[in-house]
């Protein structure tokens, strides 16, 4: 039974780190670049959440749906933001100065919280109702049931959307190639513009259902849970979306599993470790695939 | 239709298109030839606005497309099938149709131009669902001009339509382009199949290390010694 608490306890968590993976890993694919300021978006989203829950005196519903909002708007803007200041004047420098670049606005954000927040970790109250399920010895947390639905119906959409719609495929078809996708008639950049904004958009809810179950936030708060959805990413194969949404649930599980039965210490050792397997023994990941390209 | 007036082109301190000038009139087939490097594609590039000219002035319909990117420019009714097709290998072939019309709004307007493309090609029907990196080289080609046709393009620049193609698939999408252009649409060829090309062209102009060094009717160009000498096996 232990072992079955555990396994929902690590599926909850590595929802959380699919979500954030999914930023990364959407970005990679359709910019080439690797986003390492993606995690402290969370950081600014869980800010804004505390920052929108006290000040609201709205009845209970409101209260919820507020600061869930404000929160989604500000990171979603945060990460069109982020990507026309830093990153698009770049669009045609060495990737080295791009993740020189990504990694100076991470430290930009940390800094920026750190100077209008202080070093202290800020309490953030939940906005997730209080209820609980308890089904035999399985206890489900509201925390838990919450995170495993919004983030299987965020999912499905994802899917969708990328497969089905019309600017999805413009995604795709950009991903690929940039040009070919030009001569389409598809205009690269707000297609850069509209990845990023699902991206953060996705980060926000990952901030959301993330502070909601630890309660607090500091400005190094994004960094831990950012680089482990990284990790995610590769696992799965960066670039690909549902290597993403695969690479964190499998994360979620082994980092969940790690603490239960291994140790709480060796918890992070273990998952990093993942990330030096892959890169040794497919680094390309699970569903990562070269692209072959013919001349 | 198409006037292109003192074009140049670097790649860095490489002077690629050394300030050449062309036009195409409306519903002619006009080829540039020229050995490998000699800046057709590049020619090309700039025009569609892949790239960007260092200088001179281009023009489609009356339009200064100068300094418009790419995808506006196929906006204007300027297609563009690239070297190399360039289909996209990870959508299915119905997708890259489905991109081809991209800048189209009309729902009626894109089932009409996917139908002319289904008859233009049968063999892309049979491969509908099919990812587009799964075909041959030849129904790649196929699908690359049919995803083009999808906006409906008042002209078509096509980069080396016969690359790497087997001869027979070369003379469908020969046949194809000349049908195309008989329905009213203007065509810029480049090819260094010259004979293929020159066969099927009203006009021709040979580019040589970024200059046009020769220009003229397709049909004195083929009996032309020099042409013969240098790009027609003698």
């Amino acid at each position: 039974m232990d072992f079955i608490q555990q396994f929902i306890n690590g599926l909850s968590l590595g929802s959380i780190y699919a979500l954030i993976a999914l930023g990364y890993t959407m970005v990679y694919g359709i910019a080439k670049m690797l986003n390492f300021a993606h995690g402290d978006v969370i950081m600014v989203g869980a800010y804004v959440l505390s920052l929108a829950a006290v000040k609201a005196g709205l009845s209970p519903v409101m209260s919820i749906i507020f600061p869930v909002v404000i929160c989604m708007l500000s990171c979603t803007v945060l990460g069109v933001t982020i990507e026309k200041i830093a990153y698009r004047p770049l669009r045609n420098a060495s990737p080295l100065a791009v993740l020189i670049t990504a990694i100076g606005v991470s430290y930009f954000l940390q800094s920026v919280a750190l100077l209008i927040f202080g070093s202290n970790q800020r309490k953030v109250e939940s906005v997730i109702p209080e209820f609980s399920l308890s089904l035999g010895e399985i206890h489900l947390s509201g925390e838990a049931i919450t995170t495993l639905g919004v983030t299987v119906l965020i999912m499905i959409c994802l899917a969708l959307f990328i497969n089905f719609t019309r600017v999805g495929k413009a995604m795709r078809a950009v991903s690929e190639d940039k040009g070919a996708a030009q001569l389409m008639g598809v205009n690269v950049n707000t297609t850069i513009s509209l990845t990023f904004a699902i991206g953060s958009f996705l980060a926000a809810i990952a901030s959301i259902l993330f502070v909601s179950s630890y309660g607090f936030v500091g400005p190094y708060s994004g960094a831990m849970p950012g680089i482990k959805a990284f990790v995610a990413a590769v696992l799965g194969g960066i670039g690909s979306i549902p290597g993403a949404m695969l690479g964190g649930i499998i994360l979620g599980i082994i980092e969940s599993m790690s603490k239960a039965y291994i140790s709480t210490e060796l918890a992070d050792a273990i998952v990093f470790s993942v990330l030096i397997i892959v890169l040794l023994v497919k680094p390309t990941g699970i569903l990562g695939r070269k692209r072959i390209t013919k001349v | 239709m198409l006037k292109v007036n003192d074009l140049n082109v670097y790649y860095g301190m490489i002077h690629a298109i050394k300030g050449i000038s062309f036009n195409v009139e409306e519903g002619e087939i006009v080829s540039l030839i020229g050995a490998n490097g000699a800046g057709k594609t590049t020619t090309l590039h700039a025009v569609s606005g892949l790239i960007k000219a260092a200088s001179g002035n281009s023009e489609f319909m009356g339009r200064n497309i100068n300094n418009m990117t790419a995808d506006k420019i196929v906006r204007l009714g300027l297609g563009h099938v690239p070297e190399g097709r360039r289909v996209f290998q990870e959508l299915t072939v119905d997708e890259n149709l489905d991109m081809g019309a991209y800048a189209v709004k009309d729902k009626a307007v894109i089932k009409r131009e996917y139908e002319r493309v289904m008859e233009l090609f049968p063999r892309l029907k049979e491969r509908r669902k099919q990812l587009a990196g799964t075909l041959s080289g030849g129904e790649q080609q196929m699908l690359a001009i049919g995803r083009a046709l999808m906006s409906h393009p008042k002209m078509l620049l096509l980069d080396e339509p016969s690359m790497g193609l087997a001869p027979i698939i070369v003379m469908d999408i020969f046949d194809i382009i000349q049908t195309c252009n008989k329905e009213g649409m203007t065509i810029l060829l480049v090819e260094q199949n010259a004979k293929m090309a020159l066969s099927i062209s009203d006009r021709a102009y040979v580019l040589e290390t970024g200059n046009i060094v020769m220009e003229g009717k397709a049909s004195d160009l083929l009996n032309d010694d020099k042409v013969k000498k240098a790009y027609l096996g003698g």
